[in-house]
């Protein structure tokens, strides 16, 4: 059985490598290589796996999976410009698939610190936009 | 092999809670959710199966509509989970034990020569939602 919780936040980026020239970073990320970045309402798909609590009906206590997210994830990008607010990205370009798997470790590390006897973390969602949706599975 | 996937809705009341816990545990342990509320459920029902070549279908969609409605939509539709829709008097009605007794009810209907019982999505509210592929599934395994 898996879990899933949907969580929002809002954030700017932009898609730039110093080890490219303007014209290159302009060719490969177009408008997203604008200079004053721009942003997008990120959605988040959190999914958790395990067995269901005989006792609780429950594979994880939804109060405890929101504290995860809304306390050791959300504070670090939610209306943040990632590039210059968000130390992993000071090396790392803010795509959104490098985004997922820099969410994917921050979870990881509060579910062992919170959840350490399960349950697991099974994947992540992450939506930039309605057209745009990136999966990461995380087992 | 394809897959279908049917949505139904249904809107019920429930809450978390033990019968044989005082509303003290109740409250400590479900939180809010320990009172009566509702919610306006999503289910998404997913059959796995090949195509027939004689009517190109993998099952009739009517059949899985009608199947859907009388064994989840018409026994729990504007009903309270906890009073009226056994064996959720004994039972949580949590996500998860809803996706359970939905598969339990769904899957000897649906499953067949040409076709099984895949999967089961159940929205809670747009936030929360519980994916299911039945016990002792190769996907149940890997936790999905």
């Amino acid at each position: 059985m898996r879990l899933s919780r949907r969580y929002q936040f809002c954030a700017s980026h932009r898609l730039h490598l110093d080890s490219l020239s303007g014209d290159e970073n302009r060719e490969l990320f177009g408008k997203c290589n604008n200079p004053y970045g721009h942003g997008h309402d990120y959605i988040l798909h959190v999914s958790v796996a395990g067995e269901v609590d005989p006792e609780t009906g429950r594979i994880v206590d939804r109060d405890v999976l929101d504290r995860i997210v809304r306390e050791d994830v959300l504070p670090r990008i939610d209306h943040k410009d990632m590039n210059a607010a968000v130390p992993e990205f000071r090396d790392l370009n803010p795509t959104t698939e490098n985004l997922a798997k820099v969410i994917g470790d921050w979870l990881c590390a509060a579910f062992r610190n919170r959840l350490p006897a399960g349950p697991r973390l099974s994947a992540i969602r992450l939506e930039e936009t309605g057209r745009n949706t990136f999966d990461l599975s995380m087992e | 092999m394809f897959l279908i996937t049917r949505k139904a809705e249904f809107s019920a009341s429930h809450r978390l809670a033990r019968p044989d816990w005082s509303a003290e545990q109740n409250a400590a342990v479900f939180g809010l959710e320990s009172q009566t509320h509702g919610h306006n459920y999503v289910l998404e029902v997913t059959v796995a199966g090949q195509v027939d070549p004689t009517h190109g279908m993998i099952m009739d969609l009517k059949e899985l509509k009608d199947i859907i409605n009388d064994e989840v939509v018409e026994p729990w539709d504007h009903r309270h989970l906890n009073h009226e829709a056994p064996p959720f008097d004994r039972i949580v009605p949590t996500a998860e034990n809803l996706a359970a007794e939905i598969w339990r009810r769904l899957e000897p209907k649906i499953s067949r020569d040409a076709a099984h019982l895949h999967s089961i999505r159940l929205y809670e509210t747009p936030d929360l939602y519980v994916d299911f592929a039945g016990p002792g599934a190769v996907d149940d395994k890997e936790g999905r």
